[in-house]
């Protein structure tokens, strides 16, 4: 990749605690071009902490340094707020886990998605509404004027997470950062919800940071795969060769999950004390 | 002998009709899953076995006892719930001890210092987190504590909701060790709703498959390890598990 669309390199993110600074991310390096990148790891790696600083998105008194954290030949570091906001949304966008907390309950759909339209364009009235409409359609919604109408508890789980997809694409961004987007989402709706984000990344050529604690999803989703243990990433590798992972955190990970035809009796356990200070 | 017996079971929010004429035997010390996706009312079914949705017809039938509408105590005795949000299902204000120490008084049972200290040992947790609020613990903690409030009035039958789903796949894998542990040592009888196949294969000998309300099927898990389920549905669950997992 000549041109990186993200460059990270030894990025750290602090929090104050009473017993000193702690770094929650302990200098992790990578690159991204117009690719799928999944992270992977269990609660408290740092996953979620890497995916925020990039947008910085990390409250005080955290703090975020790094050598060096360029989107798309911007130092993200340098920008002030302003710029930042610019930047998000438009360029670098992000997908929560839970609709029902992150969608705004006293807007309708609609409204919510065309702000995050006009925010950054200008654009004629009806033009917004149709682009709403359009993008409701390619998140695979039958039936957008109605769904622009309601309001986010009268949609499903499922529905809902389409709606906050469809609102951080519709600004058309470089990069989407998705943080956990289906893990309060059933099996069934999962895929379809994944498929989605896949179909509209590919098609609209954007990178994608998928970010999660499920290896296999993150494996069929993703082409590179960064694995995190307590704040550092302890393997990178090709999604295809994740069967082949050398590092025993990475191996215990993946042989922790049951399989659909399960003959052993017991599930291998995570010695956390074995990588907890490496 | 039969540990659970649901005849013509009809479920109602209000006017609202959740399930349709559900029939499920489960014999004692079987773990049994009930399947499907959100909406097809398998959590529903838990709800009313466990006395939290009252309005239904038909009948529950516990370990040849038949469950009434209200509040039953005895019937609390042999069946407990665990619920799938660890972080909501425990009171916030209260210490693993209150939480624990409840049931007891509830039922007015005595002996309570041994009987809590002998369910955290079971569950496998430190003595030193008996007197701490829940926001001190993990998820995969906080499992147990409702695991251990669920085991303390030593119940035959429970009612698992989802106790997997929130939690990262390494804590899965302890919880579920745990589960069948616990169900071989105590002879414990599982009813378990999940939406995770590989879960079931796991954990349960038998399964339902669930949909819009009503059973579309029941098979063994080993047709399900084979893939050898019948109904279109079933099979585009599995199909779904099978893009997803190894």
């Amino acid at each position: 990749m000549s041109h990186p669309l993200l460059a990270v390199e030894n990025l750290r993110v602090t929090f104050p605690t009473s017993r000193g600074p702690m770094d929650v991310v302990r200098g992790i390096s990578f690159s991204l071009g117009r690719e799928r990148l999944g992270i992977v790891g269990e609660s408290g790696s740092g996953k979620s902490m890497t995916g925020r600083s990039i947008l910085k998105l990390i409250r005080s008194p955290g703090t975020v340094t790094a050598d060096r954290l360029d989107f798309d030949g911007i130092d993200l570091l340098k920008q002030t707020e302003k710029a930042m906001r610019a930047i998000r949304g438009a360029r670098i966008s992000m997908v929560m886990q839970d609709p029902k907390f992150s969608l705004n309950p006293v807007m309708t759909v609609g409204e919510q998605i065309a702000e995050a339209l006009i925010t950054h364009q200008r654009l004629a009235r009806r033009e917004v509404r149709e682009r709403v409409h359009a993008m409701l359609e390619s998140v695979r919604i039958s039936d957008p004027q109605r769904v622009a109408k309601l309001y986010p508890h009268e949609v499903s789980g499922g529905m809902g997470q389409r709606v906050m997809i469809a609102m951080m694409l519709i600004p058309e961004p470089d990069l989407l950062i998705a943080d956990e987007p289906t893990s309060a989402l059933d099996v069934s709706v999962q895929a379809q919800v994944l498929d989605i984000i896949d179909d509209l990344v590919r098609r609209k050529g954007m990178g994608l940071i998928f970010i999660s604690h499920d290896l296999n999803l993150v494996s069929s989703y993703c082409d590179r795969i960064l694995v995190m243990n307590s704040g550092r990433v302890v393997e990178e590798c090709k999604a295809g060769e994740l069967r082949g992972a050398t590092h025993p955190y990475t191996r215990a990970l993946i042989s922790a999950v049951p399989r659909l035809n399960e003959t052993r009796d017991e599930l291998p356990v995570l010695d956390r004390s074995a990588w907890a200070d490496q | 002998m039969t540990a659970l017996s649901l005849k013509n079971l009809d479920i109602f929010y209000g006017r609202t009709q959740i399930t349709q004429a559900i029939n499920l035997e489960i014999q004692e010390g079987e773990s049994f899953a009930l399947v499907g996706e959100s909406g097809s009312g398998k959590s529903t079914v838990l709800k009313a076995i466990a006395g939290l949705a009252p309005e239904w017809t038909g009948s529950i039938t516990a370990f040849g006892k038949p469950r009434g509408h209200g509040i039953d105590q005895n019937f609390s005795k042999t069946c407990q719930m665990v619920f799938q949000d660890p972080y909501g299902s425990l009171h916030p204000r209260k210490t693993v001890d209150a939480i624990l120490s409840e049931p007891l008084s509830i039922h007015g049972i005595g002996n309570q210092n041994e009987r809590v200290e002998d369910v955290l040992i079971s569950v496998g947790l430190d003595r030193k987190f008996r007197f701490r609020f829940p926001h001190q613990l993990s998820g995969g903690q906080r499992q147990r504590v409702a695991i251990a409030r669920a085991l303390v009035l030593q119940p035959k039958l429970l009612l698992l909701d989802e106790p997997t789903s929130a939690l990262d796949v390494s804590v899965q894998a302890e919880i579920l060790n745990l589960l069948k542990r616990l169900r071989r040592e105590q002879n414990l009888t599982f009813l378990m709703v999940t939406h995770n196949l590989p879960v079931v294969s796991f954990l349960c000998d038998r399964l339902a498959v669930m949909r819009h309300g009503r059973i579309v099927e029941t098979a063994d898990v080993a047709q399900l390890k084979q893939g050898a389920l019948i109904e279109p549905y079933s099979r585009e669950l599995i199909d779904i598990s099978a893009t997803h997992a190894t």
